[in-house]
């Protein structure tokens, strides 16, 4: 890397002290380059073997990467953490102007650590950390406390501001961090760690410049670069319809989870739908910082007053194709209005992962459903698919938590069926609530073995879709193709560049752009590193206890038919084996 | 001809304009920006697009003390740094934001109404328009 680039600088900040201090870190930088893989290696060095997720000790990364600020799409922040949802590798991703922003301040990672004994909020301004007094804003939903913090602070424009809603405030497992209004650090809890260090918010900006290799290369490059971003048929569906257009197609398929995965076709799919939402709600489309793709579509929803006429409330709400299957399929929400209610309010007011929640509402249905529960437990609350005014009432109890079920949802789905059963559909994997495809084994495996237990760790639900629909791979072949792809997109997200623009990103291309930063580095150089980190991650993951052959497996992704006809117990059972294998090898530890 | 900002309600707030506008002096990053997009009071809003507006009479040249910043032909202005002492005042006077500061240099920021910026707008939202077909206007 180039010597005098700030990407080197880690702020650390210590919340019980109320002290910070900048570290060059050349030696990390250089080695894993930034974003995903720096985060990995900071986990190691600053989170304690077996601390309590949410205890001072865990600490926040955020970490960005080389080409954030120089080239379009390098726009992600990616944080990790020890998750109180799994209890083991937490790691979230956020767009919005978070990358930006970090880089601009002149950071290349952001290290959080101890605990505040009243509520703060961090304003980072380039070199200057101020430790604000919050408590006049805990309480507060995402719209507000982002609206007081924008008119308290300077760098409208050049800054990032994360901040939790009450789910975070009152650790719900799987609470977000919301950035920039409608962009998440959604799965996996970042959300209640923040909350358990009194931490509501965290305002980044900076307006600096960075250097490069060669002043022309840059800019023609750039040309390249920006111009494919544009133009490419890759790109187009996230700026038309958005990532909301996935929803045809997979209902089509027969991949798309409804009703808990009781089927994996929905009826009203076609009320949900990214073409129902562009012809109808479609009120804004955003962008990240430096992305001119723009895939951020926010709906406009005007409800009327009930009890005073000619006032209207109109609401803009962030839709995309996960929240669509979590708080819409997995629901029987048919009703394109009926999803905004309630993810105005998930958004809005509590701040929490609408994946993890869509699950956990839908096996609490299917639960009061074959009686395994009551309306003792839910307080009264009729849930019943499509109800959405008794999701809206669930979910405020989860995040209220009156009684020990509400508190039991507010730790996964996993931990709710460990202690009221159900455990067949409680549709979890690695701790971890399913991603919203019913594809094949190839998303199934792919969330199991998945690092983070996410749809993007490999895109298996691609592979189910563009070649396991056509011939069937042997499980040991699945498993390579699954554990490629994710060392590959190491790389991409230790850049820090958007998953969307992976069509884009080519090794070939990425070599000359890190050229350009100052890394001379080979596209085996880069194959290299993608393992190397994901030995890292797994190196984590093994040391908090995780293993790949002693996933939970909820049977509901064997009762329900997926496309893919061959998938069965036996393959995955096979394939895991040889997963975990494959994975012990890797760390030297296997035979 | 100057930059202009046709339709603010496209902007979807990449900022791809302001890493243009820097990059034009060879680095990346922001620092060198001339032109400012930020949301008006929130995302869900739509965004403000700031740039220089290319003033007849400008009123960042006329505080300036140095004669740094003079008046060119056909509007706007033209910054000679070597008179520049930093002092802002052109920046105060600049009541629609359009003088931006290079904090590590101490300087304004002035548009030349290159149009660089131009073609890094994925939707239009800036362009450079002829004078003339503004002032028959007025």
């Amino acid at each position: 890397m180039l010597n005098n680039d700030p990407l080197a600088n880690i702020l650390y900040i210590d919340l019980s002290k109320r002290t910070f201090k900048v570290k060059k870190r050349h030696d990390l930088f250089e080695k894993y380059m930034g974003g995903a893989g720096v985060a990995a290696a900071l986990l190691h060095e600053e989170c304690p073997e077996g601390c309590d997720p949410l205890g001072a000790d865990n600490p926040i990364i955020f970490a960005v990467g080389p080409l954030t600020a120089l080239f379009p799409l390098a726009s992600k922040t990616v944080s990790m953490f020890k998750s109180p949802l799994t209890g083991n590798l937490g790691e979230s991703h956020c767009g919005g102007r978070s990358a930006v922003a970090v880089r601009m301040a002149g950071y290349g990672a952001i290290v959080i650590k101890g605990a505040s004994s009243i509520p703060v909020y961090l304003s980072i301004k380039g070199n200057q950390v101020y430790f604000r007094d919050a408590s006049s804003l805990w309480g507060m939903g995402n719209f507000s406390s982002g609206r007081i913090i924008r008119e308290n602070e300077t760098g409208a424009g050049l800054r990032t501001i994360m901040r939790i809603g009450k789910a975070g405030e009152k650790l719900v497992s799987y609470a977000c961090v919301t950035s920039e209004t409608f962009r998440h650090f959604g799965r996996l809890g970042l959300g209640a760690v923040f909350g358990s260090k009194k931490l509501k918010a965290l305002v980044v900006s900076g307006k600096s410049s960075l250097p490069v290799s060669d002043k022309k290369i840059y800019r023609k490059i750039y040309d390249e670069v920006y111009k494919t971003a544009v133009d490419s048929p890759v790109m187009k569906k996230y700026h038309d319809l958005g990532t909301a257009e996935n929803i045809m197609p997979l209902n089509d398929f027969g991949g798309l989870p409804t009703r808990n995965l009781k089927e994996a076709r929905f009826e009203g799919a076609s009320g949900i739908s990214g073409e129902t939402f562009a012809q109808h709600y479609l009120g804004r489309r955003l962008a990240c910082s430096h992305c001119p793709v723009g895939c951020i579509h926010i709906a406009a929803l005007r409800e009327p007053y009930e009890d005073e006429s000619y006032f209207y409330k109109t609401s803009m709400i962030s839709y995309d194709y996960e929240p669509l299957y979590a708080l819409g399929a997995m629901l029987g929400i048919s009703s394109a209005a009926d999803f905004l209610k309630l993810m105005d309010r998930v958004e809005e007011s509590w701040g929490m992962d609408a994946m993890s929640l869509g699950v956990i509402l839908a096996w609490a249905t299917e639960a009061l459903e074959r009686g395994l529960i009551s309306e003792n437990e839910t307080g009264g609350v009729k849930l019943e698919w499509g109800c959405v005014e008794e999701y809206i009432k669930a979910a405020g109890y989860i995040v209220s938590q009156p009684n020990d079920f509400y508190r039991a949802l507010a730790r996964g789905v996993e931990y709710a069926a460990s202690i009221y059963g159900g455990a067949d559909f409680a549709l979890s994997f690695g701790g971890n609530e399913m991603p919203g495809y019913h594809t094949g084994p190839g998303a199934h495996l792919g969330a199991i073995i998945g690092a983070r237990h996410s749809h993007l760790d490999n895109a298996g639900y691609g592979i189910d879709q563009k070649t396991l629909v056509n011939q069937k791979m042997r499980p040991e072949e699945l498993i390579d193709t699954l554990l490629e792809e994710e060392r590959w997109r190491q790389v991409l997200s230790s850049l820090v560049v958007c998953f969307f623009a992976r069509g884009i990103y080519s090794p070939e291309l990425v070599t000359r752009l890190l050229g350009v930063a100052g890394f001379d580095l080979s596209t085996d150089d880069l194959q290299r590193i993608g393992r190397e980190i994901h030995n890292e991650k797994y190196r984590f993951k093994i040391r908090e206890g995780f293993a790949v052959d002693s996933v939970r497996i909820p049977e509901r992704i064997f009762e329900t038919p997926s496309p893919i006809n061959w998938l069965s117990k036996s393959y995955i059972k096979e394939a895991l084996k040889y997963a975990q294998k494959t994975i012990l090898k890797e760390q030297g530890t296997g035979h | 001809m100057r930059l202009a900002v046709l339709d603010t309600e496209k902007c979807i707030g990449c900022q791809s304009c302001m890493f243009a506008c820097s990059r034009r002096q060879g680095d990346a990053g922001l620092s060198q920006s001339c032109i400012g997009v930020r949301s008006i009071g929130g995302m869900e809003r739509g965004f403000t697009v700031i740039v220089c507006k290319a003033c007849y009479d400008p009123p960042c040249a006329k505080v300036c003390p140095t004669q740094a910043l003079t008046p060119r032909k056909g509007g706007g202005v033209h910054l000679d740094a070597d008179k520049c002492i930093g002092c802002g005042y052109c920046r105060d006077a600049c009541i629609i934001g359009a003088v931006f500061w290079d904090d590590e240099i101490n300087k304004p920021m002035i548009c030349a109404h290159c149009g660089y910026c131009v073609d890094f707008c994925p939707h239009g939202v800036l362009g450079l328009q002829k004078r003339e077909a503004e002032d028959a206007e007025q």
